[in-house]
């Protein structure tokens, strides 16, 4: 709608936290942000990456979902969990593959970003991508993108066997079709591993 | 909105509780909401058609029109006539000398003919023996739940006179 797209880029991220803030200045959760923020790996890197969901095509908290509070509107936003409905069960949290849903347990229900689909659904752009400095977010049209960056956007996923397609953008090297993560090259073993100690 | 289910491969549930928006079929609350303000007001509409009816109903005008003359029907006689319109047909009792009554002959039933006792003097339905006073035609015994309209009466000369129908469409 409005001919917009969400693009993501970690490598433009500098850590300013401004997405946190603004996200946290919406009345509908005054407080609480919904964008994921990480430090990618702390003790070696001052790297940081910011993210919003990725509104899948085939939302997997959406079919975990054993309440029905979880949908996918007509627009293809993945809306964050319904009040009346979310049990706070957490399938959703654990089912993720970008992990992006959280429980919030003091409203013992799931909050997600919902691409603040009361501004993107009459026009406006996010709240995160209106204040990103270095347009890691950034809510343009694909022509902006294609004109101003090197990289390619890639909304192809693949998670082992499971291959996602999202709305929302990541931004790529140029010459990746898709993104493909191992789950397993990303847990830490060895030096941090923790041995559970025998009694 | 999709009102009608298509075959689905789909489990149940997950026809039922789709992901999807475009795909739900049950009526959203808001939907409920609006089809219970929407035929509220379709009634509170047609109340008050029929209120503003009922407030500017106008009596309707009947014709004078004479019926017999004065001795045409021998006492405890009758005499069939139409009034107003000559599908309307009525039926004229004389009860004593100078007593005269006019009723419809509609029975107020299911509108068969109505016809005078003179045993028992009252009128008398044939259909489901419904049977009417005839002092002032009020139902009697039998199915009929409304008095019988009754044909008010003028003396005019030496002729009854026809004038109004009392007690239609109550």
């Amino acid at each position: 709608m409005f001919g917009m797209e969400f693009y993501v880029d970690p490598s433009r991220c500098i850590g300013c936290q401004s997405c946190l803030k603004a996200c946290e200045e919406c009345d509908t959760h005054r407080g609480v942000s919904m964008i994921n923020f990480d430090f990618v790996d702390r003790g070696e890197t001052i790297a940081t990456a910011a993210y919003v969901c990725w509104h899948c095509d085939n939302p997997t908290c959406a079919q975990v979902c054993p309440a029905d509070a979880i949908k996918k509107y007509e627009d293809g936003i993945v809306g964050s969990s319904l009040k009346p409905r979310c049990i706070g069960c957490s399938n959703c949290v654990l089912a993720c593959p970008f992990g992006i849903p959280k429980l919030i347990p003091e409203n013992e229900q799931m909050m997600k970003c919902d691409m603040c689909y009361d501004r993107t659904s009459v026009g406006k752009r996010p709240m995160c991508a209106t204040v990103c400095p270095s347009q890691a977010l950034a809510y343009v049209t694909p022509e902006t993108i294609a004109a101003t960056r090197r990289q390619k956007p890639v909304n192809t996923f693949r998670f082992g066997n499971q291959k996602i397609t999202t709305k929302v953008f990541m931004m790529a090297p140029a010459d990746a079709a898709e993104i493909a993560i191992d789950v397993a090259d990303y847990t830490w073993e060895g030096e941090h591993e923790v041995v559970p100690q025998a009694f | 909105m999709k009102w009608f289910r298509k075959p689905s491969s789909a489990p149940l549930w997950q026809d039922e509780f789709p992901v999807f928006t475009a795909e739900e079929r049950y009526v959203s609350r808001r939907q409920f909401t609006k089809f219970l303000t929407l035929t509220s007001l379709a009634m509170f509409a047609g109340n008050l058609w029929i209120l503003m009816r009922s407030i500017l109903h106008r009596a309707p005008s009947y014709p004078r029109q004479a019926v017999a003359a004065l001795d045409e029907v021998a006492v405890g006689g009758l005499k069939i006539f139409a009034y107003p319109t000559v599908n309307d047909p009525c039926i004229l009792v004389r009860t004593a000398d100078d007593s005269y009554v006019a009723y419809s002959q509609k029975c107020t039933h299911l509108s068969c003919a109505v016809y005078y006792e003179t045993e028992t003097k009252r009128l008398a339905c044939p259909c489901h023996q419904g049977y009417f006073s005839i002092a002032d035609g009020s139902v009697l015994q039998g199915p009929p739940q409304r008095p019988l309209p009754r044909v008010a009466l003028e003396k005019r000369g030496g002729e009854l006179v026809a004038v109004r129908l009392e007690g239609e469409g109550v």
